[in-house]
């Protein structure tokens, strides 16, 4: 099916292009930090995790995220789902992927990496994570792939796949458990010794995984024959709703606790990031708390939440404040203050963001020819196509005239 | 077919005669590390160190010990917040952050402290370390092995009292290549490093240098011999350790 990604309209190429561009620059930025060593990096001794290690903890959400589609499909025969599971399971491969370079650009001696597997240790949940983060890219592959293969041959999906996708639900839960492990366990780190850490995580990456995974399906609308089921879109909407509640909730049972308990080393990362650090942090963290305010509420709005015009502003939304709490705040309130009570600010370097760029661009690149290859399938097989008055082919659909768009939900075509 | 037949023959003929040496080679190298210890080395059970702080507690003399300790080491020197640090000093209330008292005795409070790693019995950074490149003695010294390292950096997150350093950049432009001290490797950029308790001079029957330089200030010895030095001026004086509530259990000990 390769083959299909190479096939495409200028637009198509010149985009490719455009991203091979920043992979380079970036490349250039990475190859500066291989011959000098990481001290282009705005980390510390105090510090030693920076940017680098934060985007793999943001974008280990959006691995998980795509559970969020298949998890209805298999668990609960949600049908309405079917024909998005591959988007979910494709965006996994790319986050995958990236959350494994950014581990790669953020060690000191990337030529000794094949250490964790030669001397593996299983006390350490950096190895567990590898295991997970690996093993989950493997399983969207295979699983993916396969599903995909067999829809264009017009063929059922084969039975021996269904164990690999039982087994990929489960395991993306993992994959956002052992990473939360990754920071969980150490002592002397308040901010991130806490027991629902793991919870936190796990929220926060169904709504806003699922949330990036909407936005670039829109896109995808723009620029294929593809469409989103009416019926499907709504209801990942909803979950990213609920998972967007939960995860402020745990937030707050987290502020509780600190204040409440008035213990010193519980207060001091939250007072540190909202109070104490440099204006722009703290205004970044207040940013925070206002988007997920506003997003919530755009949410829970019934009105508001299926006002499609709304949505990516609504979904954009979330998403810079989970980043905001997640990849950014979660990290330097970990490491600040250090364990000495004092403060060592960090902020990332051009070069350390050039680096960054150069892995989401990869990132895209992998989403832009996955997508590419699916919805190629989809035009073939004929799969959620769009229909003249702008619903999905999946959906039930009478389509009277051009500007009444007659898509009908399944609930209210039953009743009909 | 000729040709490979011949070289079929050939090399059979090269096994067997490699067959015939190899065992008295296996033989030489079975069961034995090739190094033997050497026989001046001091052992402990387990090694703690006692700072004696009414003796030993200003910025000079702290930053001497430093000092030797750094150069025998070929510890770098990096201004910054990207330093690299063996043994170094700070303030009470950095030192102990969750002991600290407002009423403290002047005298205390001024005191600045002696700071290294403290070879804990629990070491977080040996549990995270995805490697082994950080590992526990059977003598208790936490030690690294610098050529093992990736440079994840994990062990630094684990460390409760910031006692590891990075080599953010290359080390050797840090150095004094005059004043080398040829007797210790020194490091390469990406790896971490810290005190490791001197075990280099442990094996040929020294003191860690700090203690050596410290007149008197800096006890060290086995802490489970009940007859040991340290165990003595435990025994006498009353001591504190740093972040008791980590529960690493740190083999530093403080005389307050």
């Amino acid at each position: 099916m390769l083959e299909l990604a190479l096939k495409g309209s200028k637009r198509y190429y010149g985009w490719i292009a455009f991203l091979l561009v920043l992979i380079a620059i970036g490349f250039a930025a990475y190859v500066n930090q291989l011959t000098v060593g990481l001290k282009t990096t705005g980390m510390s001794r105090d510090v030693s995790w920076g940017f680098y290690i934060s985007q793999l903890t943001y974008l280990v959400g959006l691995a998980a995220s795509g559970v969020m589609i298949v998890l209805p499909n298999y668990f609960h025969s949600y049908k309405t789902n079917k024909h998005m599971v591959i988007f979910g399971e494709f965006m996994a491969i790319a986050a995958c992927v990236m959350c494994l370079l950014f581990v790669i650009v953020d060690i000191g001696q990337p030529q000794r990496m094949m250490n964790m597997v030669f001397h593996p240790t299983p006390n350490s949940i950096l190895f567990w994570d590898m295991i997970v983060i690996n093993g989950y890219l493997f399983l969207n592959l295979l699983c993916g792939w396969t599903c995909l293969q067999a829809d264009r041959q017009h063929l059922p999906h084969p039975k021996w796949v269904k164990p690999f996708i039982y087994t990929s639900i489960i395991w993306a839960f993992s994959i956002h458990t052992v990473t939360a492990f990754l920071y969980q366990g150490l002592p002397g780190r308040h901010y991130w010794l806490t027991a629902i850490l793991a919870a936190r995580f796990l929220a926060s990456a169904f709504c806003a995984g699922p949330a990036i995974l909407v936005l670039v399906l829109l896109v995808t609308e723009k620029v294929t024959t593809f469409k989103m089921p009416k019926n499907a879109l709504s209801t990942l909407v909803k979950i990213i709703m609920y998972a967007m509640c939960i995860n402020m909730f745990f937030f707050l049972l987290e502020v509780f606790t600190a204040f409440y308990s008035n213990i010193p080393g519980h207060m001091h990362p939250l007072l540190y990031l909202f109070e104490h650090a440099s204006t722009g942090l703290v205004t970044l963290m207040w940013t925070f708390v206002v988007f997920a305010a506003i997003s919530i509420t755009l949410l829970v709005t019934p009105r508001l939440r299926n006002n499609l015009k709304l949505l990516p502003w609504t979904l954009a939304m979330l998403i810079i404040a989970t980043w905001l709490d997640k990849g950014l705040g979660l990290l330097i309130g970990g490491f600040n203050p250090t364990p000495f009570d004092t403060i060592t600010p960090y902020w990332p370097t051009g070069k350390e963001l050039l680096v960054s760029m150069m892995i989401y661009s990869i990132g895209a690149l992998i989403v832009t020819v996955l997508f590419k290859i699916a919805t190629e399938v989809k035009e073939e097989v004929g799969h959620s196509q769009k229909l003249p008055c702008g619903c999905s082919s999946e959906d039930t659909c009478v389509c009277s005239s051009e500007d009444d768009c007659g898509c009908v939900s399944e609930e209210a075509a039953a009743e009909a | 077919m000729k040709n490979s037949r011949r070289t079929f023959i050939k090399l059979a003929g090269i096994a067997a005669a490699g067959l015939a040496v190899a065992p008295k080679k296996a033989l030489a190298s079975e069961g034995h590390a090739p190094v033997k210890p050497n026989s001046t080395a001091i052992h402990a059970e387990h090694w703690a160190m006692v700072i004696d702080t009414t003796k030993l507690h200003t910025a000079e003399a702290i930053d001497k010990l430093a000092g030797v300790c750094h150069h025998i080491h070929n510890v770098p020197h990096i201004e910054g917040k990207q330093e690299v640090k063996w043994l170094w000093h700070d303030t009470y209330a950095h030192t102990f952050p969750e002991q600290e008292n407002p009423h403290l005795a002047e005298e205390v409070h001024e005191r600045v402290f002696p700071l290294l790693c403290n070879h804990c019995e629990n070491p977080p950074c040996v549990r995270v370390c995805p490697t082994k490149a950080t590992f526990q003695r059977p003598d208790g010294i936490v030690a690294m092995d610098y050529h093992r390292c990736i440079g994840c950096r994990y062990c630094m997150a684990g460390c409760p009292y910031g006692s590891r350093s990075f080599n953010w950049g290359e080390p050797r432009l840090g150095l004094d290549l005059e004043k080398l001290n040829p007797e210790f490797p020194t490091r390469m950029r990406g790896v971490v490093e810290k005190c490791n308790f001197c075990v280099e001079r442990l094996a040929v029957g020294k003191e860690p240098a700090c203690v050596e330089a410290s007149e008197g200030a800096m006890h060290f010895g086995d802490l489970k011999d009940p007859d040991s030095e340290v165990r003595k001026v435990l025994r006498e004086k009353f001591t504190i350790r740093r972040k008791p509530s980590a529960g690493t259990e740190p083999s530093v000990y403080y005389i307050i």
